[in-house]
């Protein structure tokens, strides 16, 4: 119940919002912030009461939703989604907070902002198959009207490829979905979308997986996005508001990732291990070609959002490890990214609001002018890079680690882009910040004022936090991983594949649902 | 000789057809008293359409057969029932206030409705082709003279003429397919017709039963303007006044696939191999010539006869599976369907106002924030229709999409899937002129009542329908 209650919060407050008159600016923005900072707080009673040495599913709760369909209304949080949950509704007060600037519908915008962070909430914690599409189409309405209304001058365009690119490799995802349903129901003999039941008891031989990876495959990587999916990424950033940036780098981003941790490696872990090559490569390619278009944009925004590909690609590698580190650097550099990231598209948010353009040649010598500011960006920027000391160098460090285990080939490519991000990072914070103070219009520019140190703060700790003392963080990321670990592993699924029917299990859906209610969390 | 066999008489089973022809027939009589106002032909026309709905719960222990087995009471059948007096309700609830604003002040046109409600209800009762027929001529004749009510535009003379012209001429195939049926089989009766094909009495692979398979196929594609003979439905979608379109795209439409599954996937079971093909075949070009015939349009009415095209080519696939999910989709799908439309359709005409019916996509542009209420339910409309979770045109689409993988129809599927992007695509860009271009004109519109209600009504059943569906879904299923 608690989680259904953090989860449709920000829902109900968009619904409160809507009877506020919409002149009332002022008292639209604090609403939506106190609930969206209420939402997190109130989310990180999750944390507390999180059962560290449980790989199961926790806070579950499950009620029949379709009851012919066998759908069902089922939540739960585990190691892999409680960061990334954590996460969302901290990066939501954090953008409603940095959206003050937003003077155009600031009731819808608000509104909008909340519905998308139950739409994303939502997928992390889906544990049905039916209710995990539901929502993962549903953010998309939210975010499209973010980027569409309040974006910059090409965001009709943006946005419209940003929702068909999404919308086109989730459908695949659903005939995949309808597809497993009926097989589940061949096999087992009950219609039912439950995705912890099915994970369970799946039977599926390896051409069928390879099948179903490849659907599940390109919704995520789409959304990841995987080198060569990507290209809706830089027109979605470059166009979005500061704040539909933040979220779309470290929530939207995200589900890809946790799409394939959830979905693709539990499921079918046969053709995980056959499709690791593949992965390897587009994410290597990802790695380096991000790192190198990064480095020749002329756009602050845009060289950010390439660098996005590439440190996503390394996200991809550490989850196709499948050992230890690799999935532990992979969560981390998930949250990393989201914070890092997040943080540096606010900064550009910033400087593009003062100065009203991002391009890299009109600054220079800014460190002058705005000291606290250069101060932000340069953590951010090192951070980025991971610089040690940062949450970016232990992530990193972690899915090197894990990598080096598998492919020394991979690893050694793959840090080839830690290389190339200090040069297009660096670069491009010389330009900016130091050099000479040439254009006039920079010199009177405004430092940051306290709401823009209020917003940045809490993720200037978390950077030295997280790359200090990480254990708070990774430890809760670990029965999960092991758990994972053991089911991908190839020793445990060799043998002779079980002929389909061997396990006649009839069950009533209904019945089933009953037996189960009763130890829900 | 034997004397010829009179069959049996069960006029409870036609207790809805009977019930709404009377009041149709009182309609045209007391519109001679009523004079200018038309609100009581409104009202009994109302009355009518719920005592039918009520009265085709008058048989139990269905299905029962009767007429000599040419007429059914089963559960799809009532079902339809209660779709068609759903929809023509709508459709005269809209037109009350539309109809005042265009001056039609033909009171006719309430017991066209009903007559063409008749017609709907025996199309999706008949078990024999000769019914079948008749059903289809009682519901075109009424859309013909509906869709030229407005007798001093060009432009609906125009559609109804170009309506009438490619009906009759698609009704000539579908009798010329029949005819070639009842020479092969020897029968009309499509129960019999079932049995001889299945049992191997009657050989299926006949050329001139292929023959009037494929003339069917025909004759019910110009009906529910499949491609390739969908040309008609743009010109008239648009010609026809508003009220008529959404009522045409609605009830006729559902009535006429009524008939189709009943024909190919009850009675053709054993033919599936070759109209399965052939069927499959119009699906698919029928979603992709609606969808890209869609994108190019930038009158409000065109795009939704596009658009209504491509949702033909999703609902054929319902009738290809041809399982009981197959019959329980096609109903859910066409449940959806009529509120999705009428609701778009009750926003169009809010939008337009006397003088001017504001039905290009500019007129759209800036609603978003200048009636957000309203902009809000178009959204809604045009989502569910392009299938976005959680809205009842998703939940439509699911249940087609698993009635025709549970047949293995994966290719199939996956094209429908691809047409669901597509159409996203033209629905996003009516949402985008709503939302992200600056208002042309001054937007004033006149919330009239009536016609809100309809909209709300249909706003309230595709979010119930997309977030409960459950209920439903029960009811739908045989």
């Amino acid at each position: 119940m608690f989680l259904t209650f953090l989860t449709f919060l920000p829902m109900a407050g968009a619904l409160v919002l809507a009877f506020i008159p919409k002149e009332k600016v002022e008292t639209i923005r604090q609403t939506a912030l106190a609930i969206a900072v209420a939402d997190f707080l109130l989310s990180l009673h999750l944390y507390a009461d999180f059962d560290l040495s449980s790989s199961g599913m926790q806070f579950q709760q499950d009620v029949i939703w379709i009851q012919d369909w066998g759908v069902s209304y089922h939540i739960g949080i585990d190691g892999i989604s409680l960061l990334l949950y954590i996460m969302t509704t901290f990066l939501t007060a954090i953008s409603i907070l940095a959206s003050w600037n937003i003077t155009k519908h600031v009731k819808e915008y608000m509104m909008a902002m909340l519905a998308l962070s139950t739409g994303m909430l939502g997928v992390f914690i889906s544990l049905d198959f039916f209710l995990f599409y539901v929502f993962w189409e549903f953010q998309l309405v939210p975010m499209y009207f973010i980027i569409g209304v309040w974006g910059g001058p090409r965001r009709i365009y943006a946005t419209v490829k940003f929702f068909l690119y999404t919308a086109f490799g989730s459908l695949l995802m659903l005939v995949a979905i309808i597809w497993i349903y009926f097989h589940f129901h061949q096999t087992v003999g009950v219609f039912t979308t439950d995705l912890m039941l099915i994970t369970e008891q799946i039977n599926l031989n390896l051409t069928e997986q390879k099948w179903l990876f490849m659907a599940f495959f390109l919704a995520f990587a789409i959304k990841v996005p995987m080198f060569p999916f990507h290209t809706w990424l830089p027109d979605a950033h470059v166009e979005a508001p500061t704040a539909g940036s933040v979220i779309l780098a470290g929530v939207l981003l995200k589900m890809g990732t946790y799409g394939f941790l959830r979905f693709n490696l539990p499921l079918f872990p046969f053709a995980s291990n056959e499709f690791f090559p593949l992965i390897a490569v587009l994410s290597v390619i990802g790695i380096i070609y991000g790192a190198l278009v990064a480095m020749v944009q002329t756009d602050l925004k845009k060289l950010i959002a390439y660098s996005s590909v590439s440190h996503l690609g390394f996200v991809m590698l550490g989850i196709f490890t499948f050992n230890h580190y690799g999935l532990q650097g992979a969560l981390l550099q998930n949250i990393n990214h989201g914070i890092t990231t997040g943080a540096l598209f606010l900064l550009v948010g910033m400087i593009y609001e003062r100065r009203h353009t991002r391009l890299i040649s009109e600054f220079g010598g800014l460190a002058k002018v705005i000291p606290k500011f250069t101060v932000c960006f340069m953590i951010m920027t090192l951070s980025s890079i991971g610089l040690p000391g940062t949450n970016g160098f232990v992530g990193e460090f972690l899915i090197l680690l894990g990598l080096f285990q598998v492919s020394f080939i991979y690893a050694m490519l793959a840090t080839t882009g830690v290389i190339f991000a200090a040069c297009y990072m660096l670069w491009m914070f010389q330009r900016v910040m130091f050099l000479e103070l040439k254009n006039p219009k920079n010199e009177d520019m405004e430092d940051m004022t306290p709401r823009e140190m209020t917003i940045m703060a809490p993720l200037i700790i978390l950077v030295f936090w997280i790359g200090f003392y990480p254990k708070p963080f990774t430890e809760t990321f670990d029965a999960s991983i092991e758990h994972l670990i053991t089911r991908v592993d190839p020793a445990n699924f060799q043998g002779p594949p079980v002929e389909h029917g061997a396990a006649p299990k009839v069950l009533e859906f209904a019945k089933l649902k009953g037996d189960e209610s009763g130890n829900l969390n | 000789m034997d004397p010829i066999p009179a069959p049996e008489i069960d006029l409870i089973s036609l207790a809805p057809v009977l019930v709404l022809s009377v009041f149709a027939m009182g309609v045209l009589l007391l519109d001679l008293f009523a004079g200018k106002n038309k609100s009581g032909l409104v009202f009994v026309s109302l009355i009518g359409l719920l005592m039918a709905a009520i009265s085709s719960f008058a048989k139990t222990g269905l299905p029962v057969h009767s007429f000599g087995g040419s007429y059914v009471v089963d559960h799809l059948s009532v079902c339809f029932t209660m779709i068609f007096c759903m929809s023509s309700a709508l459709a005269i609830l809209l037109s009350v206030e539309y109809n005042k604003r265009v001056k039609i002040k033909i009171g006719e046109y309430y017991s066209l409705i009903l007559f063409c409600t008749v017609g709907m209800i025996l199309l999706a009762s008949s078990t024999d082709m000769i019914m079948i027929f008749l059903g289809i001529e009682i519901v075109s004749i009424c859309l013909y003279v509906m869709a030229g009510i407005r007798r001093d535009d060009p432009k609906s003379n125009e559609a109804s003429l170009k309506y009438f012209l490619l009906g009759a001429f698609a009704t000539g195939f579908l009798l010329y397919g029949m005819t070639l049926l009842y020479g092969t089989t020897g029968t009309t009766k499509l129960v019999e017709i079932g049995r001889l094909l299945s049992t191997g009495e009657v050989s299926s692979s006949q050329p001139l039963l292929m023959m009037g398979v494929v003339l069917l196929v025909i004759g019910f594609g110009f009906k529910v303007a499949s491609v390739p003979f969908h040309m008609w439905a743009p010109d008239v979608y648009q010609g026809a006044p508003s009220a008529v379109t959404a009522f045409m795209a609605v009830g006729p439409k559902a009535a006429a696939f009524a008939a189709f599954y009943r024909v190919f996937a009850e009675s053709f079971q054993a033919l599936a191999p070759s109209w399965g093909m052939i069927l499959s075949v119009v699906a698919v070009l029928t979603m992709f010539v609606g969808n890209l015939g869609a994108i190019l349009q930038t009158n409000i009415k065109r795009l939704m006869a596009y658009s209504s095209i491509s949702h033909v080519g999703y609902i054929l696939i319902a009738i290809i599976a041809g399982n009981s999910l197959g019959s329980a989709s096609l109903l859910f799908y066409m449940l959806t369907y009529t509120f999705m439309i009428f609701g778009t359709f009750g926003i169009i005409i809010l939008v337009g106002r006397e003088g001017e019916e504001n039905l290009e996509l500019e007129n759209y542009a800036g609603l978003g924030f200048r009636h957000p209420l309203l902009a809000m339910c178009m959204s809604i409309f045009l989502l569910s229709m392009g299938g976005m979770p959680p809205l009842a045109g998703f939940i439509a689409k699911f249940y087609i999409f698993q009635a025709a993988l549970n047949e293995g129809y994966v290719i199939l599927v996956v094209f429908a899937v691809l047409n669901s992007v597509i159409s996203l695509y033209y629905y996003l860009k009516v949402i985008v002129y709503m939302y992200m271009k600056e208002p042309t004109s001054d937007l004033k519109i006149s919330m009239t009542p009536i016609t809100v209600m309809v909209v709300v009504i249909c706003v309230f059943a595709t979010l119930e329908l997309g977030l409960l569906p459950g209920p439903v879904i029960s009811l739908a299923s045989p």
